[in-house]
């Protein structure tokens, strides 16, 4: 009747604003770009190329197999594959991409290149602070601007990258048993002189 | 010493005009007052538009301006240049004479406001005999040229947005002048220097400041309530929301002239502030007998500071009211209390001086509010439904 409920209102908006001076829950701006919020792990933006180890090039997992360029719904990758082979990673000569273009004007990160990829090349960057003066050229992306490392992808995704980096040593170890029985039975079987090249391969 | 304090402004003043000619001097005395309210008051305006958004900010969980500046307090600078520096749009159709007298009328009419508010001891622009009824003739002239501007827009949206607000503010000019009533009664005098000298007494330690009393308690409340509305301020702002009619009435101002109209609001603002500090809470008088050696300048700015400060909170508590919630709480709530305030001062004045008077009195004030409030509270009384269908 005297306006209780009024000044119950400006006891909450007061304990608002002088609780702004000392607590966080208080105050939840994050004044960006000083500060900024830990990057969200299921969150994604546009596709990078992975790369194991230390060389970008040598590295990269991607053997322009093409599939990712066919299945992307706006049309967005540009593949031109290399004519001759390069060893991978594990030593075996793959097809590797000459060219790998996006362009992230059109891409719509819908994620369908990484859902089809098999060889778990390419992978959803978080990053988004990605403005540039230049909307033709700025906007198409090169191999070497999409090339990041294993270790980035963990970082960015711990939980996918533990996955994938399980998935793929179990792929190796797979392979190097079976390459060992091969071997085993060759020595073991014919006593011939010159021994088969070793079938190990990536995956 | 204290004194020399207190007086500083008057001695300086003075000493100017001893070096000005005795036939210049009542004009240059004249001069000296104005160029010191203009340049006083829009300063305060740029540090109170400052002090409301970072407090807004505050009280809304968030920085408020925080870039330019340390703490964002050339804030007012930057609004400055961007006010001066847009195109400065006058529409085809609009009465241009008209459209360029508005913000100009309503800052000279808030300006003119200023010269009857005593500011210290012996500090006041024009010591008039009828100072309260000057400053609320003055203040009559915001609402013409809120009508001004308008009208002469030329936009059905302006005027309607000014309909609104010249409705709106016509109608707290009722309880605000009869608010008034209850201490020009009490003081016997309409000169708002006289007001304040009787204010300026003390028993023991305790001020004898008219708020104090139950009469000038309401009267506080229902003048405090009537300037809001007055000068456009939420929760009254219907007139002007940014989410209800654009700007309102000065949609089709930009650049200066919408400068001007933000300025004119706000020292409305503090005119009618310091009319409150004024008629209500003692003017230049300290709080207590034992402060009495602060100076008296002081006092006046810092209750200023103090009633602004409430203003910002309260803008930032309550949600805006519809217009016919306004209009109805102006006439149907503030104008019948302001009217047993009337009543009730009278009672105050004839009893004998004691504890009955204030259970008197009290009673009286209170009970009203509460069965008023009570009674006016709209319970939608549903009836019964019937439906027909079409078969």
């Amino acid at each position: 009747m005297f306006g209780e409920g009024l000044l119950k209102g400006m006891a909450e908006t007061a304990r608002n604003f002088l609780g702004s001076y000392v607590s966080k829950d208080r105050l939840t701006t994050v004044q960006f770009p000083e500060e900024r919020v830990a990057p969200i792990e299921a969150s994604r933006n546009f596709p990078f190329l992975v790369y194991d180890g230390e060389d970008w090039q040598q590295g990269m997992r991607c053997v322009s197999c093409l599939i990712c360029e066919k299945e992307c719904p706006p049309k967005c990758i540009f593949i031109e594959k290399s004519t001759d082979k390069k060893p991978d990673v594990s030593g075996k000569p793959q097809f590797y991409p000459a060219v790998f273009n996006i362009d992230v004007s059109v891409c719509m990160s819908c994620q369908i290149c990484v859902e089809v990829c098999p060889f778990e090349a390419i992978k959803m960057d978080v990053a988004f602070e990605l403005s540039t003066d230049d909307r033709f050229d700025g906007l198409l992306w090169n191999k070497e601007r999409l090339a990041k490392s294993n270790e980035y992808y963990g970082r960015i995704h711990p939980t996918e990258a533990a996955v994938v980096d399980a998935h793929l040593a179990e792929g190796r170890a797979k392979l190097e048993a079976k390459s060992k029985l091969t071997t085993e039975a060759k020595t073991a079987g014919a006593a011939a002189p010159s021994a088969q090249p070793v079938s190990g391969v990536a995956e | 010493m204290p004194e020399t304090i207190d007086q500083i402004f008057v001695i300086l003043k003075h000493w100017v005009l001893g070096y000005v000619p005795a036939e210049a001097q009542p004009v240059f005395s004249a001069l000296l007052s104005v160029v010191s309210v203009l340049v006083v008051f829009p300063l305060l305006f740029a540090i109170t538009t400052l002090l409301e958004r970072k407090a807004l900010g505050r009280i809304q969980n968030r920085y408020g301006p925080n870039r330019t500046g340390p703490y964002g307090f050339l804030q007012p600078v930057a609004d400055a240049v961007k006010s001066l520096t847009k195109e400065d749009i006058v529409p085809h159709t609009a009465d241009g004479v008209v459209h360029f007298l508005a913000p100009l009328l309503l800052v000279s009419a808030a300006l003119l406001a200023y010269a009857v508010l005593p500011v210290g001891r012996n500090m006041i622009v024009a010591n008039l005999n009828a100072g309260v009824l000057f400053f609320f003739a003055v203040g009559s002239l915001v609402e013409l040229a809120v009508f001004m501007a308008g009208w002469s827009s030329r936009n059905k949206y302006s005027l309607l947005g000014a309909m609104r607000a010249i409705a709106q503010m016509i109608s707290y000019e009722v309880p605000l002048v009869l608010a008034s009533i209850v201490v020009i009664m009490a003081a016997g005098s309409l000169s708002t220097v006289a007001i304040v000298k009787m204010q300026a007494a003390y028993t023991g330690i305790w001020p004898h400041w008219f708020v104090f009393t139950p009469w000038g308690f309401a009267g506080f409340v229902l003048f405090m309530i009537a300037a809001t509305a007055e000068s456009n301020r939420s929760p009254f702002d219907l007139p002007e929301g940014e989410s209800e009619i654009i700007a309102g009435y000065y949609i089709e101002y930009s650049g200066f002239k919408f400068a001007l109209f933000f300025l004119g609001e706000y020292l409305g603002m503090f005119a009618t502030s310091g009319m409150a500090i004024t008629l209500f809470l003692g003017g230049w008088a300290a709080p207590f007998s034992f402060l009495t050696w602060v100076p008296s300048y002081f006092w006046f700015f810092f209750k200023l500071f103090v009633l602004i400060a409430g203003f910002i909170w309260v803008r930032g508590t309550l949600p805006r009211l519809r217009m016919d919630q306004l209009m109805n709480f102006a006439w149907r709530f503030m104008l019948p209390m302001a009217l047993l305030n009337i009543f009730i001062a009278g009672v105050w004045h004839f009893m004998p001086a004691g504890p009955s008077r204030w259970l008197v009195c009290v009673v009286l004030v209170a009970a009203p509010c509460i069965l008023l409030s009570r009674g006016l509270k709209q319970e939608k009384k549903l009836q019964v439904r019937t439906y027909r269908f079409a078969e």
